[in-house]
């Protein structure tokens, strides 16, 4: 053996040592802290909603009754049995108004074109549909003054105890996205081979967007604690025929872990890798 | 002769030192092992207390910085497990599975500091 060799074996041996890694993977349950401290409350009362979108679901008092349910199983706050308020008309009869309703035609539905490979969306649809009295999410802004009354507030919290009280606006909506889609599609070649081959088509599809803004309001004092917005959207193939409730829930899962985290602590579990 | 000058040369000019750091790092990986196994476990604070202890003892052993960020984001430090992973990547950057379990932290990270 040369001197060489000894030494590159020495190096070798040296190198190999310091580079093998050993790995393991481990679960873990990252721990959040609630968004809002709400240790100064023992009851939340879900006022009700300023809704708007669509009338095929009462937005209004679904979501009071999911997210009671929710809060009774997922948060240490009493939550309160009320009624749910009709905020809509309190707050037209507040501001003595009557404000614009599907005066934007926002709602009436919306096209939007995926790609520039797309058709153009015909216009004659967005006519066809019928003039609705819905409000549009632009709509629901005027009724946003209702939020910043303290009094109607504090009078609502002395009601019951000085609560947590939830509340906001609800906007849901058909809306359609109609554009070009990739999907994969069965070939067989000349030997009867099968393949799958992406194949880009035109494809309408219908759904429903969901925008809550969700209010959180200190019944002691009717000022705003915290406030959290969201927007949801779902689309199916438009021969499918999804009711709009079922795919009011289906949005209204995927807000509920951030809108439940506000309230209580929560914890994402993951895996991740250790190494030796 | 020869090869033994070269031998003793090369022992003295790289593998002492090396041995020595190698002392560190065998001392560093030894609580890096007892903190894995306690974390698996689940017994988290005493792999802190092992990791951190190995980080020190070889400040460039990057599993001991990699699994320290697991640690802390496993109670829920953001900021000491952000500066652990990031640690561990100055010092192993091609390193994928450090990268990929600071990525996974990150999307965590920005959601708390979106939200809150």
């Amino acid at each position: 053996m040369t001197a060489l060799q000894v030494i590159a074996s020495l190096v070798a041996v040296t190198a190999v040592s310091g580079c093998t890694n050993l790995l393991y993977e481990i679960p873990v349950e990252t721990p959040l802290e609630p968004k809002l401290d709400v240790s100064g409350f023992q009851r939340i009362l879900i006022a009700g909603f300023v809704v708007g979108g669509t009338e095929d679901v009462d937005a209004n008092l679904e979501t009071a009754r999911l997210l009671k349910s929710q809060l009774r199983t997922n948060s240490d706050l009493d939550v309160i049995d009320a009624e749910v308020i009709e905020l809509l008309t309190v707050a037209e009869e507040q501001a003595g108004f009557v404000a614009p309703r599907g005066g934007s035609g926002r709602d009436r539905e919306i096209s939007v074109i995926d790609d520039l490979e797309t058709t153009e969306a015909d216009p004659e649809n967005l006519d066809a549909e019928p003039a609705d009295t819905q409000l549009s999410e632009e709509d629901l802004e005027a009724y946003e003054q209702i939020f910043a009354d303290a009094s109607y507030w504090r009078q609502l919290g002395e009601e019951y105890q000085n609560p947590l009280i939830v509340t906001g606006t609800i906007h849901f909506a058909p809306y359609e996205r109609s554009g070009m889609v990739s999907r994969e599609r069965e070939v067989y070649d000349s030997f009867g081979r099968r393949q799958v081959a992406p194949v880009r088509a035109y494809q309408e599809r219908r759904g429903y967007v969901l925008s809550p803004k969700f209010i959180f309001i200190d019944g002691g004092t009717g000022a705003t604690l915290y406030t959290e917005q969201h927007r949801e959207e779902i689309l199916y193939d438009a021969r499918q025929n999804t009711p709009a409730l079922s795919s009011y829930f289906e949005l209204m899962d995927r807000l509920l872990p951030s809108f439940l985290g506000t309230l209580s602590s929560e914890s994402i579990r993951g895996t991740r890798i250790l190494i030796r | 002769m020869v090869i033994r000058t070269l031998v003793l040369a090369y022992v003295l000019a790289v593998a002492a030192p090396i041995a020595a750091e190698a002392d560190e790092r065998s001392n560093a990986q030894a609580q890096v092992d007892f903190g894995i196994a306690v974390a698996q476990r689940g017994l988290w604070r005493e792999a802190i207390y092992r990791w951190k202890r190995a980080s020190e003892l070889d400040p460039s052993y990057a599993p001991a910085w990699n699994n320290l960020g697991i640690a802390y984001e496993n109670k829920g430090a953001f900021d000491k497990a952000r500066d652990a992973y990031e640690t561990a990547l100055d010092l192993e950057p091609n390193n994928l599975d450090i990268q990929q379990n600071y990525d996974l932290f990150r999307e965590i990270n920005d959601r708390v500091t979106s939200d809150r």
